[in-house]
C-alpha cells in the first residue's frame, strides 16, 4: 500500500489534494480497523474466553466464503458498478457441487465445472451490461433471478454432500501453535485476497479498474482497454461467487436452493464499511477484508453474550453502514 | 397516454412500435393469450354471492401490493433515486399493526383495527422520511441510503415481534387484504385509489412536471426556483406510505405478520415493474400506467405459471427469463437498432409488422 497513486489519477484535481493530506486515501480503512480493535477489546473486557487467539482464527474460517465474496464485490464496486447475484450464485455452486457429487463425480472436476460456470454466467452479465447499456443493478438483479430458479430447477431440496474428498477437506485442521488451528478454507480466502492485491495494486488491470471508477469516458481517452475491463470484473466476482460458493458447501457440507439469501447485501456491507467507495475509484480489497471480519466480529459478540438475540446483528449492521456512509461522505466532501 | 390512443394518421403503426408502453403491452397480451390458450376459461368473471370472482380478479388481489410498492418506486426512480427499503417497510408495517391487534384486550373491534392501522401507517412515513432525510438533506446516493433500512429492517421487524411469527384473528383486519368492498375485493380498491391520486396529483397538478426535473438535474432544477429538496423528500416519504400500505395488505390477507418473509424480494418485483413498464432508471422521465402494466406482467407471470403448470420449481427461470427478454427489448442499444431499421423500412411494411 506505500505504493505512489495510480498514474491515471495523478491528474485530476482531487488527487493532488488528497496528496496535500496523505493520510486521508487511507482514513476509512484505518477507522474501520480502529472499530475492529475497539471491538475485540470490549469483547475482551466483556466476556470470559473472548482474548483468545483461536476467536481470531474462527473469524476467518467462519467467514472464509464472505471474505473471497467481498473480495469479488470491491471489484465490481470499485468500478462504479455493483453485483446483486453473488447470493443466488453461492446458492447456485452449492447446488451443482452437491448434485456431481452425489452422482459420483470427481472432486476437482465439480470444482473446474462450478468454476467454469459461475464464470460464464459472470461473463453474460457483463457482456449484456455492456452491449445493451443496461445498468448493472438490473443485470445483476435478472442474473439473481436466474441463478435463484436454476438451483430450484436442480432441486428443491437440500442434498448433503457424503464426498470423502470434501468431507476431509472440511475437516481438516491445520495447527498454527499451540492450540490454534485453521482449516484449508482460510488459505484458499487469505490467497484469493492476496492474489486480488497484488492485481489491483501492480497491474495494469487493476489500474483501468480504478480509473474507470474515476470517469469511465476519460480512462476510455487515454486508451485503457475499458470494454474488456468492464466485463472482467462481472467475471471476476463471478468467479470469486463460484470460489466463494465451494467454500460455503464446505462450510456447510451441503447444498440448498435457499441457502445465502441476503449474502450480496452482507458482500456489500463489509465493502462499504471496509472503506470503498460505492461511486467506485477509491477503496482497498484489503480494506473489504477488515470489513468482513466486523461483521464477524459482531455475530462472534452477540453470540458471546447470549442475552442479545440475532436479529440485532441486523440492526447493528445497519447502523454501522449509516456510521460509515456519513463517514465517506464527509471524507470525499475535504477531498473536492 | 401510450401512441396507440392517436387514431386515424398514417405512421400510427411506427408510433405504437414506438410508444414506450408498446412491448409491456404486447407481453401482458402475450401471457393473457397464453393462459386463454390453456385454460379458456381463463378471462371469465363469474359474480358469487355478490362477489366477483375469476382469474383476473385474483391477478388484480395478488398483484396490488406490488402495484402500491411500484406507484411509490416510480416517483423515487422519477427522481433518480432507487428505494432499497421497502420490502424491509412492508415486514415493518405488517409487524406493528399485528403486534398491536394481537395485544390489544378486544382484537376485532374496528377501533383498534384503525389505531393499528394508523399507528403502522404512522412509522412507515417516519422510515420514509428517514430515507428522504439521508438522501435529500445529507446528499447521500440512494442506493446506499435505502440499503441501510433495506439490512437494518428486518431487525427492527424482528424486534418488533420478538422473532415470532404473530397471528392475528381480527375479522374487521382481514378486511384490508382478504375482505371485499361493493362487490370488488378490498385491496384492489385501494391499490386502484392510491394509484388514481397520484396520477391526479403528479400528472394534473405541475408535481409530475417538478419531480420530473429534479430527475433530470438537481442542480438546474434548484436554480429554477424548484425546491428540489423538499420534491425528493417527499417522494422518499410517499414511497414509504406506498410500502406501508401494501405492508398492511399482505399480513392482513395472511392474518399474519412474518419478519423474515414478508415482502421478501418485493423491491426486486417493484423495480422490475417500473422499468418494465418504460420508466428510465436515469431519471427524469415517469409512466404511471407503465408501471400499473408492468405490475401487472408480473403477477400475470406468476399466475401463468400455474395455469399454464409448469412445475414450480422452474418458475423463477421462467421469470428471470421473461424480465431479461422485456428489458433487452427496452435496452436503449435494442430501441437505437430498432429505430434504424423502422427507418430503413416503408411505413406499410412497419404497419404489416405491427398488426
Amino acid at each position: 500500500m506505500t505504493t505512489t497513486l495510480p498514474p491515471v489519477k495523478a491528474f485530476s484535481t482531487r488527487s493532488r489534494l488528497a496528496r496535500l493530506i496523505p493520510s486521508s486515501r487511507y482514513t476509512s480503512v484505518l477507522v474501520t480497523l480502529v472499530l475492529l480493535v475497539a471491538m475485540f477489546a470490549v469483547g475482551a473486557s466483556r466476556y470470559r474466553g473472548f482474548a483468545s487467539g483461536q476467536v481470531v482464527m474462527n473469524l476467518f474460517i467462519d467467514n472464509a466464503f464472505l471474505i473471497v465474496l467481498a473480495v469479488g464485490m470491491t471489484f465490481v464496486i470499485l468500478t462504479g458498478g455493483i453485483d446483486l447475484s453473488v447470493g443466488a450464485v453461492v446458492a447456485l455452486s452449492t447446488m451443482i457441487t452437491a448434485t456431481l457429487l452425489r452422482d459420483g463425480w470427481n472432486p476437482l472436476a465439480v470444482i473446474v465445472v462450478v468454476l467454469l460456470a459461475t464464470s460464464t454466467l459472470g461473463l453474460l452479465v457483463g457482456l449484456v451490461i455492456h452491449y445493451f447499456d443496461i445498468q448493472p443493478f438490473i443485470a445483476t438483479l435478472a442474473a439473481m433471478f436466474l441463478a435463484r430458479g436454476l438451483c430450484y430447477v436442480i432441486s428443491l431440496d437440500s442434498i448433503s454432500i457424503t464426498d470423502p474428498f470434501f468431507v476431509g477437506l472440511a475437516q481438516t485442521r491445520i495447527p498454527l501453535a499451540d492450540r490454534l488451528s485453521i482449516t484449508p478454507t482460510v488459505i484458499i480466502a487469505v490467497a484469493v485476497v492476496v492474489i486480488a492485491f497484488i492485481v489491483l495494486h501492480f497491474t495494469r488491470t487493476g489500474r483501468t479498474v480504478y480509473a474507470i471508477g474515476d470517469g469511465g469516458a476519460s480512462a476510455h481517452l487515454m486508451g485503457l482497454p475499458v470494454v474488456r475491463t468492464k466485463v472482467l470484473v462481472y467475471v471476476i466476482s463471478g468467479f470469486c461467487s463460484g470460489v466463494a460458493g465451494i467454500l460455503f458447501s464446505l462450510y456447510t457440507l451441503s447444498g440448498y436452493s435457499l441457502t445465502a439469501v441476503g449474502m450480496e447485501l452482507e458482500a456489500i456491507a463489509a465493502v462499504v464499511i471496509g472503506g470503498t467507495l460505492l461511486t467506485g475509484g477509491y477503496g482497498f480489497v484489503l480494506g473489504s477484508l477488515l470489513g468482513v471480519l466486523v461483521l464477524g466480529s459482531i455475530q462472534t459478540i452477540i453470540s458471546f453474550d447470549g442475552t442479545l438475540s440475532s436479529w440485532w446483528t441486523k440492526i447493528v449492521i445497519g447502523g454501522l453502514l449509516l456510521l460509515f456512509i456519513i463517514l465517506q461522505r464527509i471524507l470525499t466532501a475535504r477531498r473536492h | 397516454m401510450s401512441g396507440a390512443q392517436v387514431g386515424g394518421r398514417q405512421g400510427l403503426a411506427s408510433r405504437a412500435l414506438h410508444s414506450r408502453l408498446f412491448w409491456p403491452i404486447v407481453t401482458l397480451l402475450a401471457l393473457f393469450a397464453l393462459n386463454v390458450i390453456v385454460s379458456p376459461s381463463f378471462l371469465a368473471i363469474r359474480v358469487h354471492d355478490g362477489h366477483l370472482f375469476g382469474s383476473l380478479i385474483d391477478i388484480l388481489r395478488n398483484g396490488a401490493p406490488t402495484l402500491l410498492v411500484a406507484l411509490g418506486m416510480t416517483v423515487v426512480i422519477a427522481t433518480r433515486g432507487i428505494d432499497l427499503s421497502v420490502g424491509a417497510v412492508v415486514a415493518i408495517a405488517g409487524a406493528l399493526a399485528c403486534t398491536i391487534i394481537a395485544d390489544s384486550p378486544d382484537p376485532g373491534s374496528v377501533a383498534t383495527v384503525v389505531t393499528a392501522v394508523a399507528v403502522a401507517l404512522g412509522f412507515s412515513l417516519l422510515l420514509g422520511a428517514w430515507n428522504g432525510l439521508l438522501v435529500a438533506a445529507l446528499g447521500i446516493q440512494p442506493i446506499i441510503a435505502t440499503l441501510i433500512l433495506m439490512t437494518a429492517g428486518r431487525g427492527i421487524a424482528m424486534l418488533i415481534t420478538e422473532g415470532q411469527i404473530i397471528t392475528v384473528s381480527s375479522p374487521a383486519y382481514k378486511v384490508i387484504g382478504g375482505g371485499y368492498w361493493l362487490g370488488l375485493p378490498a385491496s384492489i380498491i385501494i391499490a386502484g385509489g392510491m394509484f388514481i391520486v397520484a396520477a391526479l396529483l403528479t400528472r394534473r397538478t405541475a408535481l409530475g412536471l417538478l419531480i420530473e426535473s429534479v430527475g433530470i438535474n438537481p442542480a438546474a432544477s434548484r436554480l429554477a426556483g424548484v425546491r428540489s429538496r423538499s420534491i425528493t423528500w417527499t417522494v422518499y416519504v410517499f414511497s414509504g406510505l406506498c410500502a406501508g400500505v401494501a405492508g398492511l395488505m399482505i399480513s392482513s390477507n395472511v392474518t399474519a405478520a412474518d419478519a423474515n418473509n414478508a415482502g421478501l424480494w418485493i423491491e426486486m418485483d417493484a423495480i422490475l415493474a417500473v422499468v418494465i413498464g418504460g420508466t428510465s432508471l436515469m431519471g427524469g422521465r415517469y409512466s404511471l400506467t407503465g408501471t400499473l402494466v408492468g405490475a401487472f406482467i408480473i403477477q400475470t407471470l406468476t399466475t401463468t405459471v400455474y395455469t399454464v403448470g409448469i412445475a414450480p420449481e422452474i418458475t423463477l427461470v421462467f421469470k428471470a427469463l421473461v424480465v431479461i427478454a422485456v428489458c433487452l427489448l427496452q435496452s436503449p442499444a435494442m430501441r437505437e437498432r430498432m429505430r434504424r431499421r423502422a427507418r430503413a423500412t416503408t411505413p406499410a411494411t412497419a404497419k404489416a409488422v405491427a398488426s
